[in-house]
């Protein structure tokens, strides 16, 4: 079993105008850089993105942005991207704004094969508006869908020619949970071993998930807020 | 009145040993430099990361370890790293003991709003919404009253809700308050605050006790 592709423009082949993809990534930590860029290249339009945050202006999903390659977003939170608003204020984006744990819920049931979950974030607000409410025990939940999505692009640390994935830190976050929930999964990886060289023990994602996966190239990994302590010696 | 480090001062009196901490972008994150001596709390970044260390050493950033305010941070002994969804839920689950977030307004009746203000950008509630519907004991650290004199402590929201009934205490620049049936009870006032003051800037009802002691630092 190899599922190795050359690079992200061959693991994109497929993907066509007004499909919906989920992208991996919290803030700017843990994106499939490769794989935006190549959309970017491609130019395919009126996606659907389902990713926490939608970047900054000239990175992430901000470029696809940029391209007017997005029809609609959903996100938890969105607010550090002036392109982004100009595009929303102006309604040439859609825009649908979850709780961060409902997205993460979503993702994970469409990978646990569970159509909905009950979550009782966002009770009694907006979120709430359309939405099946169930009482469990006295409380009040929210039935939330599983996503579907044509797509999963997720970034990962080290990976396998079976898809199998290990992440590193905080730049987990959305990817095991997307690449659970994709109808096709695109992995790219930080380096890409031979199967048998990942301990069983440490993975995070089993290839089964997985469709592509390809060793990414000049990762820019770039920080939003570099926050540090001066050096006292 | 409280500055807002007084702020954060006044709220971490509310640590107690061993409590796993989720603190919200703003005040609550200086809550994290008033951790008094010899006491454990671990603190949990929802983008998925129990044990929250300081900022790193200049030089030493990590670009694939940073918390919920997307700042460079780093760990320490005993620190765990998970993904979204085990992040909310063991907040969901109710694991986690104490949530700091800030707020825009509050009800008297513990309704908060924080995420939105209409025709204006929206920003989006993050992970504010699933926090505030599940924490056990949720703490609000705000300004009293809004730039131009009004008061946020207010007896209904006005702007478009992030949570229900779910705020138990608010620490304001003017005071500390309960919320109960009674609705906000004055605790504490600060320092060089009247009672007066803190009824005049309070919208919401306002239970005043017999005795309100002043804060000290």
């Amino acid at each position: 079993m190899n599922k190795v592709v050359l690079n992200a423009h061959e693991a994109i082949f497929d993907i066509q105008d007004g499909m919906t993809l989920m992208l991996g990534g919290f803030g700017l930590c843990g994106i499939p850089e490769n794989l935006i860029a190549a959309l970017v290249h491609k130019g395919v339009k009126k996606l659907t993105c389902i990713s926490n945050n939608a970047g900054v202006d000239d990175f992430g999903i901000g470029l696809m942005l940029q391209g007017r390659q997005v029809k609609k977003m959903v996100s938890s939170y969105v607010g550090e991207n002036a392109e982004f608003e100009r595009q929303l204020l102006s309604g040439e984006l859609e825009v649908e704004l979850i709780p961060q744990g409902t997205l993460a819920t979503r993702c994970m049931a469409a990978g646990y094969g569970m159509p909905a979950v009950f979550t009782p974030a966002g009770v009694g607000t907006e979120v709430a508006q359309g939405k099946e409410v169930r009482v469990f025990n006295g409380i009040t939940y929210l039935m939330e869908h599983a996503f579907d999505a044509d797509f999963a692009l997720v970034k990962a640390w080290k990976g396998d020619a079976q898809g199998n994935l290990i992440f590193r830190a905080t730049a987990r976050n959305f990817n095991p949970l997307m690449a659970m929930a994709g109808k096709t999964t695109i992995a790219e990886v930080e380096e890409l071993l031979p199967v048998g060289q990942l301990d069983p023990d440490q993975i995070h994602t089993p290839g089964i998930y997985v469709h592509r996966i390809f060793q990414g190239v000049d990762y820019e990994k770039r920080i939003e807020q570099r926050t540090v302590k001066p050096r006292t010696e | 009145m409280l500055n807002k480090e007084q702020i954060a001062q006044r709220i971490a009196r509310e640590l107690r040993n061993g409590m796993y901490v989720n603190l919200g972008i703003g005040i609550p994150t200086l809550v994290a430099n008033y951790v008094p001596e010899g006491m454990t709390i671990v603190l949990q970044s929802e983008n998925g990361l129990l044990g929250m260390g300081p900022f790193p050493m200049d030089g030493d950033e990590d670009p694939d370890l940073i918390n919920a305010g997307k700042q460079t941070i780093t760990t320490i002994p005993g620190s765990v790293f998970f993904d979204s969804a085990m992040s909310f839920g063991m907040i969901r689950a109710g694991k986690v003991d104490l949530t700091v977030l800030g707020a825009m307004e509050v009800a008297d009746n513990g309704d908060i709003a924080n995420w939105k203000i209409p025709g204006k950008m929206v920003k989006g509630m993050g992970g504010a919404m699933d926090l505030v519907a599940s924490a056990k004991n949720i703490i609000v650290a705000m300004q009293h009253c809004s730039r131009d004199g009004k008061s946020k402590l207010l007896s209904a929201c006005t702007l478009p809700l992030t949570g229900l009934g779910c705020v138990k205490k608010v620490v304001s620049d003017l005071g500390v308050f309960d919320i109960d049936h009674r609705g906000f009870v004055l605790l504490e006032r600060a320092p060089g605050v009247s009672v007066e003051t803190i009824v005049a800037s309070t919208e919401g009802r306002l239970h005043v006790p017999d005795q309100v002691p002043e804060m000290r630092f």
